[in-house]
């Protein structure tokens, strides 16, 4: 197994340097001298060339390409993601800065899906064309069918003016914005009122995946439920409910923890409406920002940041389909 | 007689499907003496397996399933359902065809066993284990303390199917229903694992239905035969009686159909012309009249449904012109042989 997670860490260096190249060529092929555009205040008026020239210098922008390009990989390799062109922040205090909240925001996201997702499914597939089933599958297709936006601002009305116009309970009316005190216990369980402000970017961030889960679940469970060796489980003489959590919902499982892991990948760095709507400093955001202002290096950083997740996540997808079947073998060939 | 160990009367299952309900049994009566073992041989389709997994309700919901299924004065279709999980495997343990797909390829070998062991004995899991690595060995497996530990996929076919059948026995049950134990295993193993489930059903005093197409393992194992075609037994009786004073003329059919090693090596194989009706639309009368060459009219093989009768003492079939074929000897086992003429006349 050793040498399976050393051989996929390297992959994914390779898998690393390869999105690095991609995001630096795209970034020369969009055009736009971020020089330029930061002398000129935004384009709001005519950049002093000299201006332009010094910042060029600062950003090592006066350089060959292919210079810059090999700067920039041996920079990184030395763990130097340089700084914001813009704010001269350093790359790494941005992401420290902005990494725990999308962290935060994505894990409790993949709780609530795991949760409720496999739950509904389950309840789903054992109660196969029952209301509930119905209800169940009419519910995933509107939650995955809502923009995350549209649900966003519709649960923000809700909660944030709604409830107070009508008088809910303390506990009903939700912030909207912001994560409050942010105060967490290991990081990431919420302290005093931060769950308030935790609770609804969750779920919004939660809703189509969670939908989507629901669905593989009882897709997967009917499946295995007709496979061969639940009946043999049965024709031991086993109960219903050890039938279910033994035979048929770790057979089931493989698929759905697929599922869960890449949408972690993809909530930590994807959450981009989210994190607009509930106005909160992701990763994410500030993502989709810089590259409005063309501030290549924190892009370039946070990216990278977010693809190394990403992989990570499916490496260890790939270390529990080893417990979950032991068919797969973790090649140590 | 002593008092038979499982007797089904008048079995019927039918599954509602979107085309109608198709009857896939209709009217089975078997009957098992412990320690016995009763083969029950019929083509695919003939609803041999379903008759065997509704014994211990293990068909899917759609299957509605009627008459009687008495396991030792006790009609199982009418107890508890948590009786009937005391009975499965505990009373009656049961074999599938295909043992990677009976087995379930995420847990180990051992602790399938065990798991079984647990549901029907107050024992701890050391016991169990013991119990397991035990069972293991006495199907033959090699090692068994360290194959005990290891997965399906680590298994070849013949092992696993002993597996299973260590599985059956672990918690020494009164009867098994083997559902075709050895269709999906290589040529090489079948005769292996018939003899290791004959040789310790017959030391532990097992009775066995076996469920098979093949009557070259009836011959070799049974000591009754009980022949279905759509869904109904059309002949039973000793193997002795079957074999050798055929009632039926499907029964006929089969063992013609079958390679002989004693005589004449160089005869050619008949097959039985044609192929199993639709269980959704059976033919009235008797359902093997359109492959029949001895139906006629004037029996009554195209609109009356033949009854079963005794042709002698504890041997029964169901075809009307069943006294007069057999005294006539034209069921018997070589005049398939001597009589070919039909082989054309089927050939869909």
């Amino acid at each position: 197994m050793g040498t399976f997670i050393l051989r996929r860490l390297l992959q994914l260096l390779f898998v690393l340097w390869g999105g690095a190249t991609l995001l630096f060529v795209l970034f020369y092929l969009v055009g736009g001298n971020p020089a330029e555009r930061m002398a000129s205040g935004g384009g709001s008026r005519n950049p002093d060339p000299q201006v332009v020239a010094n910042l060029e210098a600062r950003m090592g922008l006066d350089k060959p390409r292919p210079q810059q390009y090999i700067d920039y990989l041996s920079r990184t390799v030395r763990g130097d993601f340089g700084e914001s062109f813009r704010t001269r922040e350093p790359v790494i205090d941005i992401a420290k800065r902005r990494a725990p909240t999308s962290f935060r925001l994505a894990m409790w996201a993949v709780m609530i899906e795991a949760s409720l997702g496999i739950g509904f499914g389950m309840l789903s597939a054992r109660k196969r064309n029952s209301v509930g089933d119905y209800v169940t599958t009419i519910a995933a297709v509107v939650a995955s069918a809502i923009p995350v936006f549209v649900l966003a601002y519709m649960l923000r009305q809700l909660t944030g003016v709604y409830a107070y116009q009508h008088n809910w309970p303390d506990w009903a009316r939700l912030p909207t914005i912001g994560m409050g005190d942010d105060r967490w216990i290991l990081g990431f369980i919420p302290v005093g009122g931060t769950w308030r402000h935790l609770i609804q970017p969750a779920i919004v961030l939660a809703a189509v995946s969670t939908a989507m889960l629901t669905r593989i679940t009882r897709t997967s469970m009917l499946e295995t439920m007709r496979l061969d060796h639940v009946r043999t489980a049965r024709a031991k003489g086993l109960g219903e409910k050890q039938v279910m959590r033994r035979h048929v919902l770790r057979n089931a499982m493989i698929p759905v923890i697929t599922i869960l892991g890449i949408d972690f990948g993809t909530m930590v760095g994807a959450a981009v409406l989210t994190e607009t709507v509930f106005n909160l400093p992701g990763l994410g955001s500030q993502i989709v920002q810089s590259a409005k202002d063309l501030d290549m290096p924190v892009v370039l950083g946070l990216t990278m940041i977010v693809m190394f997740v990403y992989g990570l996540m499916s490496l260890l997808v790939d270390l529990s389909y080893a417990y979950f079947n032991p068919r797969v073998r973790l090649g140590d060939d | 007689m002593a008092e038979p160990l499982l007797e089904v009367e008048d079995l019927t299952v039918s599954f509602r499907t979107d085309d109608g309900a198709v009857q896939a049994v209709r009217g089975v009566n078997l009957s098992v003496q412990a320690g016995e073992v009763l083969a029950v041989v019929g083509e695919s389709g003939s609803g041999k397996s379903v008759t065997a997994m509704s014994l211990l309700q293990l068909l899917p919901p759609t299957a509605e399933i009627t008459g009687r299924v008495s396991w030792q004065g006790e009609d199982l279709l009418s107890v508890p359902p948590e009786r009937i999980r005391e009975v499965r495997g505990g009373e009656i343990a049961m074999i599938f065809q295909d043992p990677l797909t009976a087995l379930n390829p995420v847990y180990r070998v051992g602790d399938q066993i065990v798991e079984m062991v647990l549901a029907h004995e107050k024992v701890g899991r050391a016991e169990a284990r013991k119990r397991a690595i035990e069972m293991l060995d006495l199907v033959g497996i090699p090692q068994p303390d360290r194959r005990v530990d290891q997965y399906t996929h680590e298994f070849s076919g013949g092992m696993r199917q002993r597996a299973m059948i260590a599985m059956a026995l672990a918690c020494d049950p009164k009867l098994i229903i083997a559902d075709e134990p050895t269709t999906a295993l290589d040529v090489t193993v079948q005769a292996q694992v018939l003899e290791v489930l004959a040789d310790l059903a017959h030391r532990m005093g097992t009775a066995v239905v076996l469920i098979t197409h093949d009557l070259g393992v009836v011959a070799g194992m049974a000591d009754q035969v009980s022949v279905m075609y759509a869904g109904r037994i059309v002949e039973s009786g000793s193997v002795d009686q079957v074999f050798d004073a055929t009632g039926h003329p499907y029964t006929s059919g089969l063992l013609a159909s079958l390679p002989r090693l004693d005589g004449d090596v160089d005869a050619p194989l008949l097959p039985i012309p044609g192929q199993p009706p639709s269980m959704l639309a059976p033919p009235p009368g008797c359902a093997f009249n359109p492959r029949c060459r001895w139906a006629s009219e004037e029996a009554g093989c195209f609109t009356v449904l033949p009854p079963t009768a005794e042709r002698s003492p504890g041997h029964r079939s169901a075809c009307h012109r069943a006294d007069e074929l057999m005294a006539a000897g034209l069921l018997d086992r070589l005049a398939g042989a001597a009589t070919a003429d039909v082989g054309d006349r089927g050939a869909m």
